[in-house]
């Protein structure tokens, strides 16, 4: 029964908006599930299930072939998703008459005799495999690797026939690749930690050697076996993380303790090359090499590297939003390629061959980087610079002079500080640029999720500019949910509950009459939003209710903030 | 034998049968209706005579008040017969909620039954439906798409307790419907073993009440305490609370321990449904009939002829026109209003900030 077993899972996650809840429902699966299925679905939760995958108009065939078109088209129509269409529509099991049959006994009526009835039933439901049990989740990906292609739709066919519709809306997305579940593959490893009362780093390090259904990792979480050694696997090392710089740190940094780099707006990634292999990871540990192949081609060599993935053109850094076009595509073109050709500017070494440099001060490593860098010359990747500076008040200037739209701010690291997982405040400082902001007014709001779900916490707000009528029009600029105090958010969600103009689904409309005080990182061009502006790290600064609505910014003082272009 | 067409009509105020110069649930005020249960879109106010049965005035005067459920009223038990002005009228169950009655109605020879809404399933709370062969069955089509085929409740109501052995540290909230989803929701919770207080917004109490009195057992029920000094929370950790669907986003909801928010609904069949309500644990528990109980009892009443209300009648229409029955969309607006929301598209603001 682990299909359905895995149907409900997925069901849950998907609705469940909650880190904390995700977490109970995963380690529940961990507790409950039997090898190999809970690995299978955890594999299939965190992207790493390869499956040989049935094209969806396999899945368009089989139900054609069983349902009506008119009311296929209908419920379409009304479903939207087409997966979740065919779950629902697809001829399963018709209801026992036991329980009609019981109803009206118990209403003190005869039972009536309605060969209709009979007859509609047989017609509305024949259905094969009544007695075969739904498969488990092996049984699936096994199958569909050992069946030939020409018999791929009658063996989906009869499993769909013993499935409810949850089952059959998991066993649709599985043998289609379209699997999205809103869990990282960070998530299911903290879930797993949280299990197991292992320490997610050493999960995250013994994890990659292993292929799905991960027998040897569960047996090591149980007690069963040992820690599986990922020696040559080229497994994701935990990364080092930075704290805010504020105020009050500011005095510690010198040159002669500290280095700096300008802190690029770009992605970051570790670059794990070793003899197991070639692997790019993200921040939250995902695997995203499929994504950049250009990047993989041109690690030819064997080393673990911390940089940052930027759009690049001959050096030049592009805006944020090129990179965007590139970030969660399964399928690259070669096109797409060469439009925003990627690259990685290096700022950290942490194994140069298999020599583990991490307990190296940051200075030892820079220099072994930057040997590293000069002997093995790597297409794609360049370094990044160590940035000079005086005193504090002089990095204050060259962080205030930055201007550069690649450019967030400056990270500044203790040059004695060891490569260290995670965020040990008082070695790794982020400082980002003084931040741009725009007095905005507020044009929708929308409900949170989780603890927030009674709250409209998600702002809409948008400028002025001309409504090519002769007067004005507000525009939509971007959208927030952070930033405020817990007293400006009880206030604003008064407010807006009182002055609602519309309402759809979970958004409301409001008058246009409260100003916010919006803060963000920087602004860029993007054709994607209607105003033709992206902001970056949008958030509220502050509650203008003393400003009148037609006195808040009109567009172009936002498009002059647009850095890169003619009034930068 | 005349054709139900020529002595049933549709008029501006609903359905009006002429020989008997009454309305089967009017949309305004009329002198006569004939009332088919009590939710809000079928028992409208301010009509003349009332005729319904027991329960069903019972509702309409807990709802509407003593002044507004009809200046006179006339109560009919299930099974039992009237005539009004040569027709006979006759109130068969209907399964939907307590009260809920099917209309025969029979003239020179014809028969029509007005089902008003119903469903097929078992429901503690209320009698069952009963068909009744007739030549014209006037049908509702709420969940009259091949999508909707309604899960047993009875399984449903499991996963909610499941859920809160999962999550004993949060409240769960589940959203329903104030008359009949409401205290079937509590019957089965009950029947499946779970006989702790269950704990009820304030504007379900008046109709549980009512639904005691009437001879329906729902258990030990509580109002939702108020916190105790404001703006406090985590009430209610592991507990139960029933609220009318929508509370979930009002403040009232902050006082709960950190809320699984359910809704108990047929519509939640659909993810984007449940999506764009917020909901975590959508319950799929309908008190309609679903496409395949549709299909079955047009087929079971053995009429010729079905009229459909409200609801999906395109689908429903051409389903029947497969199966040799002539289909007809009434088109009664006005109907499906308390517990049919219409979807509700979302504008597209601007996407979010990118986040890191």
């Amino acid at each position: 029964m682990t299909l359905p077993a895995f149907a409900a899972l997925l069901e849950r996650l998907v609705f469940t908006p909650g880190r904390n809840a995700k977490l109970a429902l995963l380690r529940h699966w961990f507790a409950t599930q039997p090898d190999p299925d809970r690995g299978i679905a955890l594999a299939a939760l965190t992207g790493e299930l390869s499956l040989s995958v049935a094209k969806p108009a396999l899945v368009r065939d089989l139900v054609a072939a069983r349902t009506d078109p008119v009311l296929l088209a209908l419920s379409h129509d009304y479903v939207g998703d087409f997966a979740e269409t065919v779950s629902l529509i697809w001829p399963g099991p018709v209801r026992s008459r036991s329980a009609a049959g019981a109803e009206r006994e118990s209403a003190g009526q005869p039972v009536r005799s309605r060969s209709a009835a009979g007859a509609e039933r047989e017609s509305a439901g024949r259905y094969h495999g009544v007695n075969a049990p739904p498969p488990g989740l092996a049984e699936v990906v096994e199958a569909m690797e050992a069946t030939p292609k020409a018999e791929l739709p009658s063996l989906i066919a009869g499993w769909l026939d013993t499935l409810d519709a949850n089952g059959r809306f998991a066993l649709i997305k599985l043998v289609t690749g379209g699997l999205r579940v809103g869990v990282s593959a960070r998530l299911a490893k903290t879930a797993l930690a949280e299990w197991a009362g292992q320490d997610v780093a050493a999960i995250e390090e013994a994890w990659h050697g292993l292929e799905p259904p991960y027998l040897p990792l569960f047996a090591w979480l149980e007690g069963r076996a040992p820690r599986p050694d990922a020696r040559d696997a080229p497994v994701f090392r935990p990364l080092m993380l930075a704290h805010p710089l504020e105020e009050p740190d500011l005095p510690a940094i010198t040159p002669a303790t500290h280095r700096a780099e300008w802190k690029w707006d770009g992605i970051r990634v570790q670059l794990a090359a070793t003899a197991g292999g070639r692997k790019l990871w993200s921040r939250g540990a995902e695997d995203i090499s499929p994504s950049f192949p250009e990047i993989l081609g041109a690690m030819d060599f064997r080393a673990v590297l911390d940089g940052e993935l930027l759009v690049m053109r001959d050096g030049v850094v592009a805006p944020f939003a090129d990179l965007q076009q590139r970030l969660n595509r399964k399928l690259v073109t070669a096109r797409m390629m060469a439009q925003h050709p990627v690259g990685v500017r290096l700022y950290d070494i942490l194994f140069d061959g298999e020599e583990d440099l991490r307990a190296l001060p940051f200075d030892a490593r820079r220099a072994r980087l930057e040997a590293w860098f000069a002997r093995v010359a790597p297409a794609r990747m360049d370094l990044s610079p160590l940035v000079g500076f005086d005193s504090v008040e002089d990095l204050a200037r060259i962080r205030a002079g930055a201007r550069d739209a690649a450019i967030e701010g400056l990270m500044v690291k203790r040059a004695d500080s060891p490569y260290q997982a995670g965020r040990t405040k008082g070695l790794w400082w982020k400082w980002k640029r003084a931040p741009l902001s725009v007095d905005a007014v507020l044009m929708y709001a929308q409900r949170g999720h989780g603890k927030r779900s009674s709250f409209y916490s998600d702002y809409t707000f948008g400028l002025w500019r001309p409504d090519g009528a002769g007067g004005r029009e507000l525009v939509p600029i971007g959208k927030a949910y952070s930033g405020y105090t817990d007293a400006e958010l009880l206030w604003l969600d008064r407010w807006i509950r009182n002055n609602t103009t519309s309402r759809f689904g979970p958004v409301r409309e409001v008058e246009k009459a409260l100003v916010l005080e919006v803060e963000f990182d920087a602004a860029q061009r993007s054709p994607r939003h209607k105003s033709g502006v992206a902001l970056r790290f949008p958030r509220i600064a502050r509650l203008r209710r003393d400003k009148p609505a037609e006195e808040a910014d009109e567009l172009p003082t936002l498009e002059r903030m647009i850095v890169g272009e003619a009034a930068a | 034998m005349p054709h139900p067409e020529s002595w049933m009509r549709v008029t501006p105020a609903g359905l009006y049968c002429e020989p008997g110069d009454f309305h089967v649930d009017p949309l305004r005020p009329v002198p006569r209706a004939v009332i088919t249960h009590g939710h809000s879109d079928h028992a409208r106010p301010d009509h003349g005579a009332v005729l319904a049965t027991p329960e069903t005035l019972a509702i309409m005067r807990a709802r509407l008040g003593e002044g507004r459920a009809g200046r006179s009223q006339q109560a009919l038990r299930l099974g039992q017969a009237a005539t009004l002005g040569g027709v006979t009228v006759r109130l068969e169950p209907a399964g939907h909620v307590l009260g809920s009655a099917q209309v025969v109605i029979e003239w020179r020879g014809s028969r029509v039954v007005v089902s008003g809404d119903y469903k097929r399933r078992r429901d503690p709370t209320c009698a069952g439906f009963e068909p009744v062969p007739c030549d014209v069955f006037v049908t509702e089509a709420t969940f009259a798409l091949p999508v909707f085929r309604h899960p047993p409740a009875e399984a449903e109501a499991a996963r909610l307790l499941e859920s809160l052995r999962l999550f004993p540290d949060r409240a769960h909230l589940v959203g329903v419907y104030a008359l009949g989803k409401c205290q079937r929701l509590i019957a089965l919770l009950r029947e499946a073993g779970w006989d702790r207080p269950i704990h009820i917004h304030g504007g379900l109490q008046r109709l549980c009440d009512l639904y005691g009195e009437l001879g329906v057992p729902l258990g030990e029920l509580r109002p939702v305490p108020a916190p105790e000094k404001r703006g406090g929370g985590g009430l209610l950790a592991g507990e139960i609370v029933l609220a009318p669907s929508g509370a979930e986003a009002t403040p009232w909801v902050r006082r709960l321990a950190d809320p699984v928010v359910c809704a108990a609904s047929g519509w939640m069949r659909v993810r984007q449904r449940a999506k764009a309500k917020g909901v975590e644990l959508p319950l799929i528990v309908s008190d309609h009939a679903d496409w395949d109980e549709l299909l079955a009892t047009c087929a079971e009443v053995e009429a010729p002829e079905v009229w459909v209300t409200h609801g999906r009648d395109d689908a429903l229409v051409h389903a029947l026109a497969g199966r040799g029955v002539r289909g007809r969309a009434l088109h009664l607006v006005g109907l499906g209003e308390e517990d049919e929301e219409p979807a509700a598209p979302a504008p597209a603001p601007a996407p979010a900030g990118e986040g890191a």
